[in-house]
Order: structure tokens, then C-alpha cells, then sequence
């Protein structure tokens, strides 16, 4: 990997745009992405649902209509009900929130860590470099899916999504922060970096101001791809009831609820599992886009 | 490089060590395989539990640590424990593995097999129709979680069986219970129960390969090597896949590896939904009864599949690529 990477580096070079334009070479850039543009704005009237939806529909979350149980789609209910009576336009807008904060958080966290533990495991190299890989080795091998089970149970109640969205962000930085490594041994020898350090610059401002912001758009890409990661995650967990625990409510919960349905009472699965299908179609799109535009030496390799 | 294996190879022992305590830790401080008991019905006395519970060494009375350490003396000598119902968990974990490598094996190479095939050609073809409908395709499939695409599955061979009145497709374990016939039939049988769980998996796959070995050809078409191959008087055909092809497909193969160790624990909710009995499924059902002998067993075994996986594709990685070897 590293020798691709020197390999490809004097080319790289003369590309990176000066500071000062790089907002807006960046923003020009983007929408001239169609995917990205399209990704965006679905994501848009997604999350206008999600805050909208459940306002508007005249049913509370959980709230249950014992007058319409299994009730198909009609006025009264957009989207019919489910087997306690609860409105799936509700339920399903409401757990949609959830997920975009879910996937969001995750994604965030996740990136952060990733950042942090590769620039300076890459940066200091060493003692610092082989501890910290190893703690990643360690995060990989670790069963995170019984670790995420065991303890889904414990932090049931409100705010235990909270929990889940660290546990998930806890076993989702590995691959990211090899990779971030990788980019950070190679940056490290660039002049800029060098005149900074004899300047006498600190190291932790150098990782920070120098090396980070030079991989921002790996990172945001690298973030965007995440929060999909994280939402699909989080509703696998919630179908076998490891995920977001009652009285919270996530897509992975209303999707799981309406599967048992599937056959009898197609809507009580289909409308959750469209919009989560189209949430995810989203923030891929705008992802794969943006690594597309911001960084055309890896064409979303992981993907 | 025999050193540097060596030391690798331990890191991962002590890696898949720590991971298995932990696992082991964690489920005997949270899980409570009291309730198996005390849920009976006639319901035992609290003697009668408690000796149970000594015998299968799951006493939460006992401290954690002298239940941890029993625990590990056996595993020493190849010995995971038992299950909650007195049976021992050793023999059982090449069973389970059994199932789930049947599921994953052919899973796994029809899936990258075909994602490499349409990837590779998208490449060939980039921004024309074909690429186009590839990436689409794909990125459709990439949205949806698997445990969605089985459900839809299953959804669909539900409305086509009743559409045809009888049992067109299967989709509930790995043979038809009490299945009586010779070698061909049982054959037959299991063949017909693996078509839809293969076919979930399959297609999971075929989207993230043909992604993956698209842009990797994108690469390398790019190349001057290729320019050179076609400049030199080669066909267009023989140069892409004497020399495009081959060198593209390099990090493909590693990913191949690491993908089917992923896999074992990666099937999990497929094997669930259809019934399969295997790894990922003994591992829910364990968490739901409360076992935790076999929570921890099923978790070493996906973590040895993990580093087996990581280590393999790592040397394929630097055999198959000369550059990593200098």
C-alpha cells in the first residue's frame, strides 16, 4: 500500500489548491456532482420528514387507535396501522429521526476517532504507532455484535440510544484510522510539515492544523459513508431486538415490528423499509460523489 | 520474513485470546442462566439450581474470577465447557462452522464471480449503458441491509408459492425435517433449501465486489503498462486481460479473503432468517438462553476466522504483488 502511495505523490502534489481557495474550490466542485446534488436534496426532504412527518399525520408517537387495528392505508391513516393500532406514518417518520441522528453521531464519532488515533499513530510512528494499531487489531477482533447484544439489554429506557451510538461508534474507526495512517506517514515528510516543526510548532497543533485538514476531504467522504454504515448497521441490530430499545423508536424497530407482517399486511413493512432504502440511497450517493470529486486517487475503494 | 510471520502470528494468538476473554467476561457478568432455571416449570428448589448451575460452572454466586479461571483451564485443553443444557459445547462449534462454510462457500464465489465479471466489464465500458446499469444496480443494492433483502425474499417466494400452489421455494432450514431418501434425494433437498439463503447472500456480495473491482480496473486501464501492452501490437482483448485484468484483479483477491473470513460472522442474520443452524445463529439463540459458554466459544471462532482471514490475504496480498516483498 505504501509504495502506491509514494508512487502516486509527486503527481498529487501541485493539485492542492492554496488555502484560502479551497472552500470554495471545494463547494464549486461539488455542484457540479450531479450525484451529489441529488443525494443532497433527497437527504433534505428526508430529514424535513422526519421532523415534519410525525407533527402533521394527527396521531402521536406509540399512540395507539384500537377502533383501526391492521388497518390499511386511508385518510385517517397515511399509511394504515400496525397490529397495536399505531399510525406506521408516525412510527415510521418518528424512527426515521432517529436513524439520521443515529447514523450521524455514529459517523461523526467514529470519524474522529479514526482521524485522531491515525494522524498520530502515523505521525509520531514508533512505540506511539505500534500501540495504538494494535489497540485497532484488538477493536477489530473483538465480538462486537455480542458485545452490542449483551449490552443493548442493560440501557434500555429514554437516552439509552445514546449508549448504542457509542457502542457502534466504538467498533466502526478501525479501517479508517489505518488508512488515515497510511496518508499521514506519507504527508509527514512534506516541507510544509518540516518548516512548522522547526518552527517549533508542537506536534499535537501540527496534527491538528496541518495533517488533519489536508486529508479533510478523505474524511468527510470517508464520514459520509459511515453514517450509511451506521444505519444499516443499527437497523440489523434492532431486527433481532439488539438495537434502539423501547420507548425510543428507530426505522430498524418499525421495519423489524412490520416484517412479521410482510405477507398479510404489506404496508406495516413497506414504508419504513422504502424510506430507509431511499436514506441510505442518499447518503451514498452524496459519498460516493464526493470522494469522487474531492479526492480522484481513490475512487471509493471501499465501497 | 519467517521471523516477522512468527511474530505476527503470535500477536494474533494473544489478540484472539483477549478477545475470547472478553466475550467470556462480558457474558458471564451480564447474562443471567439462573432464569433458564428458575423459569422451569415444576420450578427447581434454589439447591437444586444452584448444584446445576456449579456442575456447568455458571454459579453467579461463585466469583467471577474463579468461574473465569476454571473456564480457561479447560479451554487449554480444547475443552469450550457446555451448553446450558449439559451438553458439551466442542463438538458442537464444528457442526455449526460446518453449516455456515456450506452457506458461505458458494455464497461467496458466485457472488464475487459475478461482481468481478460485471465490475470489470463496467470498467471497460465506463460511462457507457452497461457501466451505467452496474452502478445503479449496485448502489440500489448497497442501500438495502441485508436482513431487508432476505425478508424481501422471503416476501416474494411466499406470493410465488401460493401463486403456484405448492412449494416452488423453500426457505426455512437446511433440509426438510424428517427427509427420508438416498444420497441423490437428500442431495436434491438440501440443494433446493440453499437456493434463496445462497441467492441473499450472493447478491449482497455482487454489488460491493462489482463496485470494488470496478474502480481497481479504473486504475489500472489508466496505466502506462496497459498503454505499453497495446502500443507493442497486442489486441485490445489480450491486453486487457493478460495484463489489465490480471493486475486489477490483485487487491480483489486479498479483499476475497478477508471477505469470506468476515462472512462467518457476516451471515449471521441470513442464517437466521431462514433457518439455517449455523454460527451466527447458535451465537443469538446462545444470547437469548442465556449461555454463555457458547457465546464465548462462537466468539473465539469468529475471531480466529477474522485474523485467519486478515493474515491469508495479507500474504496472498504481498505473493501475488511484487512491490510489497522489496
Amino acid at each position: 500500500m505504501s509504495t502506491i502511495e509514494t508512487s502516486t505523490e509527486p503527481a498529487k502534489a501541485p493539485t492542492v489548491p492554496p488555502a484560502p481557495n479551497r472552500i470554495k474550490g471545494i463547494a464549486s466542485q461539488l455542484l457540479g456532482t450531479p450525484r451529489v446534488i441529488i443525494g443532497l436534496g433527497l437527504l433534505a426532504l428526508l430529514t424535513l420528514l422526519a421532523f415534519v412527518g410525525p407533527l402533521v399525520s394527527g396521531w402521536e408517537v406509540g399512540e395507539r387507535d384500537y377502533a383501526a387495528l391492521f388497518a390499511s392505508p386511508s385518510a385517517d391513516h397515511w399509511m394504515g396501522t400496525n397490529k397495536t393500532g399505531q399510525d406506521v406514518w408516525t412510527q415510521s417518520t418518528a424512527g426515521l429521526q432517529k436513524s439520521l441522528l443515529i447514523g450521524l453521531l455514529v459517523a461523526l464519532l467514529s470519524t474522529g476517532i479514526a482521524a485522531l488515533v491515525g494522524a498520530f499513530a502515523g505521525y509520531f510512528g514508533g512505540i506511539t504507532d505500534r500501540a495504538l494499531m494494535w489497540i485497532a487489531d484488538l477493536a477489530l477482533v473483538l465480538p462486537s455484535f455480542v458485545i452490542l447484544a449483551i449490552l443493548a439489554e442493560q440501557f434500555g429506557g429514554e437516552g439509552g440510544w445514546i449508549v448504542l451510538v457509542l457502542l457502534l461508534a466504538m467498533f466502526s474507526w478501525m479501517v479508517t484510522s489505518k488508512m488515515i495512517r497510511g496518508m499521514t506517514i506519507s504527508l509527514r515528510e512534506r516541507e510544509y510539515i518540516h518548516a512548522a516543526r522547526f518552527m517549533g510548532v508542537p506536534s499535537h497543533k501540527i496534527i491538528l492544523r496541518h495533517i488533519l485538514p489536508n486529508m479533510s476531504s478523505l474524511l468527510i467522504a470517508d464520514a459520509t459513508i459511515a453514517v450509511s454504515t451506521a444505519i444499516i448497521g443499527e437497523t440489523s441490530l434492532s431486527y433481532f431486538g439488539f438495537g434502539v430499545q423501547p420507548p425510543d423508536i428507530s426505522l430498524g424497530v418499525v421495519i423489524a415490528d412490520g416484517s412479521k407482517y410482510a405477507n398479510s399486511d404489506w404496508w406495516i413493512f413497506a414504508f419504513p423499509t422504502v424510506l430507509l432504502v431511499i436514506l441510505v440511497l442518499a447518503v451514498n450517493m452524496i459519498g460516493d460523489g464526493l470522494r469522487d470529486a474531492l479526492d480522484p486517487q481513490s475512487k471509493s475503494r471501499r465501497s | 520474513m519467517g521471523k516477522f510471520l512468527v511474530r505476527r502470528l503470535l500477536n494474533y494468538v494473544v489478540l484472539i485470546f483477549l478477545a475470547t476473554s472478553f466475550a467470556y467476561l462480558l457474558a458471564a457478568a451480564n447474562l443471567y442462566p439462573r432464569g433458564y432455571f428458575e423459569q422451569m416449570q415444576p420450578p427447581p428448589t434454589d439447591e437444586v439450581i444452584n448444584t446445576q448451575l456449579d456442575t456447568l460452572n455458571l454459579n453467579d454466586q461463585t466469583p467471577l474470577a474463579q468461574r473465569y479461571v476454571t473456564w480457561l483451564s479447560g479451554v487449554a485443553q480444547g475443552d469450550f465447557g457446555q451448553t446450558i443444557q449439559g451438553g458439551d459445547v466442542t463438538p458442537q462449534i464444528w457442526l455449526k462452522a460446518g453449516v455456515t462454510l456450506r452457506l458461505i462457500t458458494v455464497a461467496t464465489l458466485l457472488g464475487s464471480a459475478l461482481g468481478i465479471a460485471i465490475g470489470a466489464y463496467a470498467a471497460v465500458r465506463q460511462y457507457r449503458m452497461f457501466d451505467k446499469a452496474a452502478t445503479v444496480a449496485s448502489f440500489f443494492v448497497l442501500a438495502i441491509p441485508t436482513v431487508v433483502i432476505a425478508l424481501s425474499v422471503q416476501v416474494f417466494a411466499t406470493g410465488i408459492n401460493e401463486a403456484l400452489g405448492f412449494q416452488f421455494f423453500l426457505f426455512s432450514g437446511e433440509y426438510s425435517a424428517g427427509f427420508q431418501g438416498n444420497g441423490w434425494e437428500l442431495l436434491l433437498n438440501r440443494i433446493h433449501h440453499a437456493i434463496l439463503p445462497t441467492f441473499v447472500l450472493a447478491v449482497a456480495l455482487f454489488a460491493a465486489f462489482a463496485r470494488y473491482q470496478r474502480n481497481m480496473m479504473l486504475d489500472v486501464l489508466g496505466a502506462d503498462f496497459v498503454r505499453t501492452a497495446m502500443a507493442k501490437g497486442l489486441t485490445r482483448r489480450k491486453a486487457l486481460f493478460k495484463h489489465a485484468l490480471r493486475t486489477a484483479l490483485i487487491p480483489t483477491i486479498t479483499y476475497f479473503t478477508f471477505t469470506f473470513g468476515v462472512m462467518v460472522s457476516g451471515a449471521t442474520f441470513t442464517e437466521k432468517i431462514f433457518g439455517w443452524h449455523g454460527m451466527g445463529a447458535w451465537l443469538i439463540d446462545a444470547i437469548f438462553q442465556q449461555d454463555v459458554h457458547i457465546v464465548a466459544a462462537a466468539s473465539c471462532f469468529m475471531a480466529v476466522t477474522i485474523m485467519l482471514a486478515s493474515f491469508l490475504s495479507d500474504i496472498l496480498y504481498a505473493w501475488l504483488d511484487p512491490r510489497v516483498r522489496v
